[in-house]
This record gives C-alpha cells, structure tokens and sequence, in this order.
C-alpha cells in the first residue's frame, strides 16, 4: 500500500511540477546501458556495412555528394547576398534580426519507448553542450525539443507528443497560432483558429520564436485539412510535420546565438547555451507555457484565451 | 531483491533482459503489440520466490523501466507494485495450476497491470488508444508458459531460492 500511495504521489508530483527532473536524469543515466546495450546491433550492423562497402559504391557516392554540395554552394551564394540584403533593410529600419545559429548534428540511438508517447534518444547529451528545452530539427524541419540530458544521450521530445505545443506562424501572411500535438506521428493540430481565419491547404507553417525556445522561421508542417463548420467558434486545422519524424536517422541540435554573428563551429557551447536561455530573443509572451512540455499539460485547460490572443 | 539466499544475480539480470525486450527496437506496425516483458518476470519471480521479491522489488524495477521507456515516473510503478502484490497474495494456488489456468491468472494481472496504465495516461491528457491496446495482456498470456518453463530451468540451474 505504500508502494502505491508513493507511485500516486511520483506521478502527480512529475506530472504537475519541475521538481522530479534530477531523479530522472540520475535514472535515465543508470539506464544509459541498457539502451546503449539495445541500440548496438544497429549500430554494429551500420558500422559493418560502412567498413564493407566497396570501392565503387564509395566512389560514386563521393561524386553525387560533390555534385550535391556544388549545387548547394551555388544556392548559397544566392542566399548570402539575400541575408545581407535583408540586414541591410532592416538596419534601415532599426529593427534587430539575429542570423546564425550553431548546430550539431545527433545521431538517433534505434531504441523503442513507450509507443504511447512520441519521445526519442539521441547520442548526444551534457558532454556535448546541449541543455533541456534545446531545439531539435532534422534536415528538413523542427523535430522537437530536448526534455532531458544526460552526459551521453538525451531525450527529445517530438512535436507530435500530446503535451508539446509550438507557437507558428503562416508564413504566407504571418498569421500566429499554436500547434499541438496528436500523439499520432504525421499529424498536428491548431485548435486555436477562428473559423474566418485567413489559411488554406497547402500552408507552410514556421516557427514563429515567439516563446523564446526555437529560433524563428524554420518550417514545421504544412497545413492538410481544414474543417470549417459554421457553428463552431474554432475551425479544425490538421497539418503535417515536414520532419521525417519517424524515419530520420540524423537530427541537428541547435544552439540559438542572440545578436551574434556565427563564429567558428568550435564556440564554447555550454556558455551559449546557458546565454540563450537567460535572455531569449524574444520577451516572453503568453505562450511560454505552451512552448515548454512540462507546462504545457498543466496549463492546457487555459490556452484558448492565449491563442485568440495570438490570432489578432 | 538480494536478501539471504543465492543467485540474486540471476534475478536482476533476467529482469535487465526482460527491459532489453522492452526498449529493442520493433518495426512500426509492431510496436503496439510489444508484450510487458518485465510484468511478465516479475510474475515469475514473485509467484516463484515471494519471501525474496516484494511489493518494493515491483516499485523499484517499475521506477526504472519508467525512467527506460519514458513513461511518466510511477506509471508502470503502480502497476507492477499492485501486481506483486497480488501475485504474492496469491502464489500458493497459482503455482499449482495446471498451464492454461495459470496463464489465465495471469492475464487478469496483466489486465490490470494495463488498465492501471491506461487510468494514468487517461488522467494525464495523455493517448487514449485503441483496442489494439487490451491485445498486449493477451500476447503477454500466450508466452506465459514460455516463460514459466525458461525461467525455471534458470531458477534451478542457478538454484535461486
């Protein structure tokens, strides 16, 4: 019985509040083995293939990857001259951007959680500079955010886990909400859209920063269904995460540099880190709460408010 | 879990085996099928050894395959310490039922093992999931003599007592 009346209080005292963080991270570090112990027929089977593989398959693969990076490069320079354009404009107008953000890639450890919760490890933890609540992106869009370090591996939270909410933007005309997620891998949710909201299939949603933990502008997911029924307040809005959330091997963890002008790739992370989080971007608005996933469970009996707020 | 008597080890490292089960990596479409492994060799071990593995052994090893698949902590806590319990209430006529029975006394724990779960996912806005969901005891019955058999013949090769 007192065993039970312990698991109640553990459950309530994580489920509500910050406090359980250390023993959890003291745990996940003690189980550290057990998912390195799990994760190492893949990486055995991927080291092999890697050592195995012939001259030729190298060889081809090296000459895609050039033609690749040229290809790359030369958008680059399309892209170089844009950013230092839009400085410029923006100078002009005195209103302060940040550019660069320093990134690591992570690679995924192939280790099954709970198929309830959409959570992933990754290999990189403390030792490498990331921190709680750091964003998580793969090659093509935001994955999620880290929830808890250890020296190793961490756990990331994916944006389709129930209790994550992102505050995004329209990128076609700005228009600002939140999207929370189903529990389902391929969908996302905006609850918080009047039914005359100005958004259509086919909408690329962005990041908006504001809530201070993911930098602003990078794609999230594009809008797939709406369903407008006239005597709702709300419309229901389903979107599409563009990150390959369920089959991306690698996943680049980003550091976010306010007011600061990418330095080597070498810059001393963990000061970066612990910088950002101080002085976020951005003031903190009312959905700071829905950016973070612990506070996001506790406080969704409230967000409607937050989110008209936002559609203004 | 280790008190007097031997082969404590043995113990933890098929529990540690039993949370390998549980985190090794499945295809997609089997993930939801995954049996509680480690429900399953707690049974095992609490029906077999009650005096050695107790209602704190469950919340102990409950507590950390929460903090291994990242459940909320004490999910699987409450339920593995409340099916401890049971099963110890219980072992005396357990252990004498023939296979089939016993795997039915052994579903009605892991349903309730599940349901346990299922209450605190659904008290914390978490997933409600389909029925694919109540397939799991039943797997979870099905290798129940398996298991029985397998962890016997390891309790007497390593005379756990």
């Amino acid at each position: 019985m007192v065993a039970v009346v312990l698991s109640l209080i553990l459950l309530v005292v994580d489920h509500r509040f910050h406090h359980l963080q250390q023993l959890r991270s003291t745990l996940a570090f003690v189980t550290y083995p057990l998912h390195y112990l799990a994760d190492l027929p893949f990486t055995a089977s991927s080291w092999l293939d890697e050592t195995t593989s012939s001259r030729e398959t190298l060889m081809e693969q090296n000459r895609e990857l050039r033609d690749l990076n040229l290809h790359l490069r030369a958008e680059l320079q399309k892209y170089e001259s844009l950013q230092a354009e839009n400085m410029r404009l923006r100078d002009l107008v005195d209103s302060s951007f940040k550019v660069g953000d320093r990134v690591l890639v992570a690679e995924l450890s192939s280790v099954d959680l709970d198929p309830y919760k959409q959570q992933v490890i990754i290999n990189k933890g403390s030792a490498s500079g990331a921190y709680e609540g750091q964003p998580v992106l793969d090659a093509h869009a935001v994955m999620g955010q880290v929830i808890n370090v250890t020296p190793l591996s961490s756990t990331v939270l994916l944006i389709t886990d129930t209790s994550h909410a992102l505050p995004v933007q329209v990128l076609r005309n700005g228009l600002r909400t939140i999207a929370v997620g189903t529990g389902r891998i391929s969908e996302l949710r905006l609850p918080y859209l009047p039914t005359n909201s100005d958004i259509v299939e086919g909408d690329l949603l962005v990041t908006s920063g504001l809530g201070g933990k993911f930098p602003p502008g990078y794609p999230v997911a594009t809008v797939t269904r709406i369903d407008r029924s006239p005597d709702a307040p709300f419309s229901d809005v389903v979107a599409q995460p563009r990150a390959h959330l369920d089959r991306s091997r690698e996943v680049l963890l980003v550091w976010t540099v306010p007011n600061q002008l990418p330095g080597p790739m070498t810059g001393p992370a963990p000061a970066d880190a612990t910088h950002t989080t101080a002085n976020p971007e951005v003031p903190a608005t009312g959905d700071d709460a829905a950016a973070s996933p612990d506070n996001a469970a506790t406080a969704e009996p409230t967000p409607p408010p937050t989110g008209q707020g936002e559609d203004r | 879990m280790s008190g007097p008597g031997n082969g404590g080890p043995a113990i933890v490292i098929t529990l540690c085996v039993a949370m390998l089960l549980m985190i090794l990596p499945m295809p997609e479409w089997a993930r939801p099928f995954r049996p509680q492994w480690v429900t399953l060799v707690m049974l095992y071990w609490a029906i077999a050894l009650p005096h050695r593995v107790g209602v704190g052994s469950g919340f102990v090893v409950g507590i950390v395959l929460d903090a291994l698949t990242g459940t909320l902590l004490g999910q699987h806590a409450l339920g593995l310490s409340v099916v401890t319990f049971i099963a110890i209430q219980l072992h005396q006529r357990i252990r004498v039922f023939p296979f089939w029975q016993q795997s039915l006394g052994i579903l009605v724990l892991l349903v309730i093992e599940h349901l346990l779960s299922l209450w605190v996912m659904g008290a914390t806005r978490g997933v409600t999931p389909g029925l694919v969901y109540w397939a799991v005891p039943l797997i979870g019955a099905l290798l129940w003599p398996w298991i029985f058999v397998t962890l016997r013949r390891i309790r007497r090769q390593f005379k756990v007592v």
